[in-house]
């Protein structure tokens, strides 16, 4: 993954979070991808979200595949650890780095290729085993590296750039987590940052798998007037049915709702979700009429937004496994190994 | 060359021809174990199907007090309780030799052979006679054989009595079927034959000190004792009784007995290539974690392999090799995955392998494992094989250095990094090929990119040749390093050895020392190495040099370990004879004496 360097500079002026640190040093490289890119404005949303969320970079682990999503953590967060995997087995790297230190903040960046098709076993079972990590993918219906051929989540019918149909149904990775069990399912659109940040923010904080499908277009391979993947396709049939404000522990609910339209989700650590229907016949937490949802729109052409499904109540992959709450990666040696009299009297049984 | 009966006591092989599914399996092991109680060096080797019920399975028991644990290869006293497999059972039987069968049914066929002894025991009978409940009928006749061959064999009837009653302490009623089942079989035998048999055991006192333990539960307990706390697998034989043990080790060893809080997470993956991945993340992030798997599961761990060795990751894989290629024979077993594992992934790539010959070093190997590869920041493979993982072998009684501390290797702390100036990943401070590496959340300064990407010595991503041949230059410096850090051959000569060795690794270890014994009965004297890791480090690189012609005895088709040596030392191919050994079932020392014995005649006539 290419980066270049950026010049750090940073105006006396430039608001500080909870830590005393500017929004620049929640920056990463210069980003390599093509101007316009929609993965570029997923990670300023990251950026974003994760300053204003005061969590310190080094805590942040962020991982990858392979493909053109997976380049961007080398442009947000240059000072969080970095893990740019093999393609399509990010989820892997992710479990074991969740299960080695349950207090690390992960972040997994994936796209539709990395995601839906060689890592599509990897992703349905990270999400299955509910593993604590907040998991975007950078969905464009291209493989932009390779230069333009038709990914799994490419709509039929919908063209590429030198013409070519697509006619297989594509893998929507909303219905597949959704399906699957997952706890936080939500969809957005990389030129909706409004959106896009309490997502990212409400999915860090969330106890549990949080996928974040973001429609990402490729301005180079897929952005033409018969793709369905375009901005203007996508700004013109994107549909918002549930908006979800994101209120930090402590911090009082200002803004005025009316009561019966809003739910607060109060999350593990104080803060709140609070989700705001904008369809009235959208459900978020009736798994299977969201799913119903989500497909008849598609089939209409509309691709619903929102965070369309959440369930704080699911343990976590260490809360099924009742994992010590101090992170395994801490536990010092004497509190791992059983010593010399437990091997001797083990050994009873094999004489 | 037949045996007088006199000296097959203490020196035979007992060899239960069973139904799988049917019980067998902890009756032979009451056999074993009483043999092993007596005093009596023992083994056994299970050669089983790829299947849960109703095809046969075979359980060989040798009786030792030569110590010699390899498989012998010739069968005593055959107990042949599988209709579907008498014509084999009765070839089987070496001249001499007893057969015991179930004379319910009449078994015309087996009265074939005039040059050994058939036993007839009406076993379901008497078990149908005196059991009521069809499950019990079952599995009461493997322990009345077990009766029977007490009385043939002269085992201390004390010393069953004494298993019998600790392997069912908690299940009375059980206890008083098994109890019954061997009196009907002990009786019989009694009554009807001249009992003890020639072949017969005689209490010694050569097993104090000594367990029987399987090599599989011994590695698990390696990966408990260096304090692995993250295990990902996918369940392939032979090789899932190591995460079974773990977890089992885990439970009773690390769980907080108040909150039921586990100081251990095990993940069973999704697939091979995940189980790697797991391991990869939880190793990048300080905790000890393991995979074990078979030859096609390293098949498809390959990519993160050469992952880990390029971007430098501590991994413990442990390989219980059966027999490939493709699915092959999974029951059975083979040392054929050295080349994969020494080599796996695409581009330049190397392991670690550490080659355990016994459940002792897979002990001790294991630990040695996670010490190695976070030494070495790199994936270590231990290479065990089912014959080692799966049977029951003796060895020494396992012991622990209470003063051991884990080497974690070169990472740098908080302390350490809020006073330097910057971190660089890959800079090789101590001309050992070793860099410093850091943890993911302990502090600002460690931050990185683990890339396997072309990088440069900094840890950026880099396509510039210069740079990346500096990277990969420097992986050669710590693989020679390695080289120095591995366990060392063990290395045994003979002082009228005449420039002619053997070289092994492995399982194949008894197989070789019960050849040496042999060959120098007849006045062939050979020296051994036996080596135990690779890279092979200048031991095993003089051994060869100071040898005019050296055996290499392995447990495949593609002499594997020979065609290693070739590509890693300079030790020329053509002064190397391979000794092959490939049908699945563990190697005996007959293959190795007669090919060397072929060599010295045609060296003489030369």
């Amino acid at each position: 993954m290419t980066s270049i360097a950026k010049p750090k500079i940073v105006h006396r002026g430039l608001r500080r979070n909870a830590l005393g640190l500017t929004i620049r040093d929640y920056e990463g490289g210069m980003s390599t991808l093509c101007a316009g890119c929609g993965h570029d404005s997923v990670t300023a949303a990251i950026v974003q979200a994760f300053f204003e969320l005061d969590i310190p970079p080094h805590r942040v682990a962020k991982m990858s595949g392979i493909g053109c999503s997976s380049k961007t953590p080398a442009y947000f967060l240059g000072a969080s650890h970095g893990f740019n995997a093999v393609h399509g087995r990010m989820p892997s790297i992710a479990t074991g780095a969740g299960a080695a230190n349950r207090d690390l903040y992960l972040l997994g960046i994936s796209g539709d290729g990395d995601s839906l098709s060689i890592g599509l076993g990897q992703f349905a079972h990270a999400v299955r085993r509910n593993l604590d990590m907040l998991y975007v993918i950078e969905n464009n219906g291209v493989y932009g590296l390779t230069k333009g051929q038709f990914s799994a989540s490419a709509d039929v019918g919908s063209k590429a750039k030198r013409g070519e149909e697509n006619r297989q149904p594509p893998i929507d990775p909303v219905q597949m987590a959704m399906a699957l069990g997952g706890t936080f399912v939500a969809r957005s659109f990389s030129g909706d940052k409004d959106q896009l940040v309490p997502l990212i923010k409400a999915g860090i904080r969330h106890r549990g798998f949080a996928l974040l499908d973001v429609l990402s277009p490729c301005v180079t391979f897929n952005d033409h007037e018969a793709s369905t993947k375009s901005y203007a396709y996508t700004r013109e049939f994107r549909h918002r049915v549930v908006n979800a404000d994101f209120i930090p522990p402590r911090e009082e609910i200002k803004a005025a709702y009316d009561e019966g339209e809003v739910m607060p989700i109060e999350l593990h650590d104080g803060s709140r979700v609070l989700l705001r229907k904008i369809s009235k016949d959208y459900n978020p937490h009736n798994r299977g009429a969201a799913i119903d949802y989500i497909r008849s729109h598609h089939r209409a052409g509309e691709i619903v937004t929102g965070l369309l499904y959440m369930d704080e109540g699911d343990p976590d992959m260490h809360g099924l496994n009742n994992t010590s709450r101090t992170p395994l990666n801490e536990l010092p040696f004497e509190a791992l190994c059983p010593g010399a009299d437990a091997l001797a009297s083990l050994q009873r049984r094999f004489r | 060359m037949s045996q007088s009966a006199q000296d097959r006591v203490n020196d035979f092989v007992i060899k239960l021809a069973n139904v799988n599914g049917t019980g067998s399996a902890s009756a032979n092991s009451l056999l074993m174990k009483t043999i092993f109680r007596m005093g009596i060096p023992v083994n056994g080797k299970n050669f089983f199907p790829s299947n849960i019920q109703g095809l046969p399975t075979w359980y060989e028991i040798r009786v030792t007090r030569d110590g010699y644990l390899a498989r012998s290869g010739r069968v005593d006293v055959m107990v042949a309780m599988n209709a579907q497999t008498y014509a084999q059972d009765l070839a089987d039987v070496s001249p001499g030799g007893t057969l015991i069968y179930d004379s319910t049914w009449p078994r015309h066929q087996l009265l074939a052979r005039s040059d050994i002894t058939i036993l007839g025991v009406p076993l379901a009978r008497m078990c149908n006679e005196r059991f009521s409940n069809a499950r019990t009928r079952v599995l009461m006749k493997n322990m009345a054989y077990v009766g029977a061959l007490a009385a043939l064999l002269g085992l201390d009837r004390a010393v069953i009595e004494q298993l019998v009653e600790e392997t069912f302490a908690r299940k009375p009623a059980a206890l008083d079927a098994n109890r019954e089942a061997i009196e009907l079989g002990f009786a019989y035998a009694q009554e009807h034959f001249d009992c003890p048999l020639p072949t017969r055991v005689e209490p010694l006192d050569k097993t104090s000190g000594h367990i029987m333990i399987d090599g599989n539960t011994a590695t698990a307990l390696g990966c408990v004792y260096a304090g692995a706390t993250v295990g990902a697998w996918y369940p392939i034989t032979p090789s899932t009784s190591v995460m079974d043990a773990f977890k089992s080790y885990c439970e009773r060893y690390r769980t907080d007995p108040e909150t039921g809080e586990r100081r251990f997470c095990i993940i069973q993956a999704e697939d091979e290539l995940a189980a790697i991945g797991m391991v990869l993340g939880a190793s990048w992030n300080g905790a000890r974690a393991f995979t074990p798997t078979s030859g096609p599961g390293l098949s498809l761990m390959n990519e993160f392999l050469g992952f880990a060795y390029f971007a430098e990751l501590p991994a413990v894989v442990v390989d219980v090799q059966r027999v490939g290629p493709s699915t092959g024979m999974p029951t059975r077993t083979q040392q054929s995955d050295m080349l994969s594992a020494a080599y796996a992934s695409h581009g330049d790539t190397r392991h670690v392998l550490l080659l355990p010959a016994n459940p002792g070093e897979c002990f001790e190997f294991a630990v040695a494992a996670f010490d190695l590869a976070e030494r070495l920041q790199t994936p270590v493979i231990l290479l065990s094989d089912l014959d080692i993982g799966m049977n029951d072998w003796m060895c020494k009684e396992l012991s622990w250095d209470p003063a051991y501390r884990p080497d974690r290797g070169k990472v740098l702390g908080a302390d350490e990094l809020v006073d330097a100036a910057n971190f660089h990943r890959y800079l090789d401070k101590d001309g050992d090929g070793i860099p410093y590496r850091t943890l993911p959340g302990v502090h600002p300064k460690g931050a990185y990119f683990v890339r396997g990407s072309g990088h440069n010595k900094y840890g950026a991503y880099t396509e510039d040749s210069d740079e990346y041949r500096e990277v990969v230059d420097r992986l050669l410096v710590k693989w020679r390093t390695a080289a120095t850090l591995v366990p060392k051959p063990e290395i045994r000569r003979h002082p009228k050895s005449a420039g002619w060795g053997i070289v092994a690794a492995g399982s194949c270890d008894w197989a070789v020392l019960e050849a040496l014994d042999r060959l120098a009965d007849s006045g062939i004297h050979l020296d051994y190495c036996r080596i135990r890791a690779f890279p092979f480090g200048k031991e095993v690189e003089e051994f060869l040099e100071q040898h005019e012609r050296v055996f290499v005895v392995e447990q495949n088709r593609d002499a594997q370990l020979k065609a290693l040596l070739t590509l890693e030392t300079e030790y020329p191919k053509q002064r190397m004879h391979s000794v092959l050994h490939y049908g699945g079932l563990p190697i005996d020392c007959s293959s190795i004496v007669s090919a060397v014995e072929r060599a010295e005649a045609q060296g003489e006539a030369a």
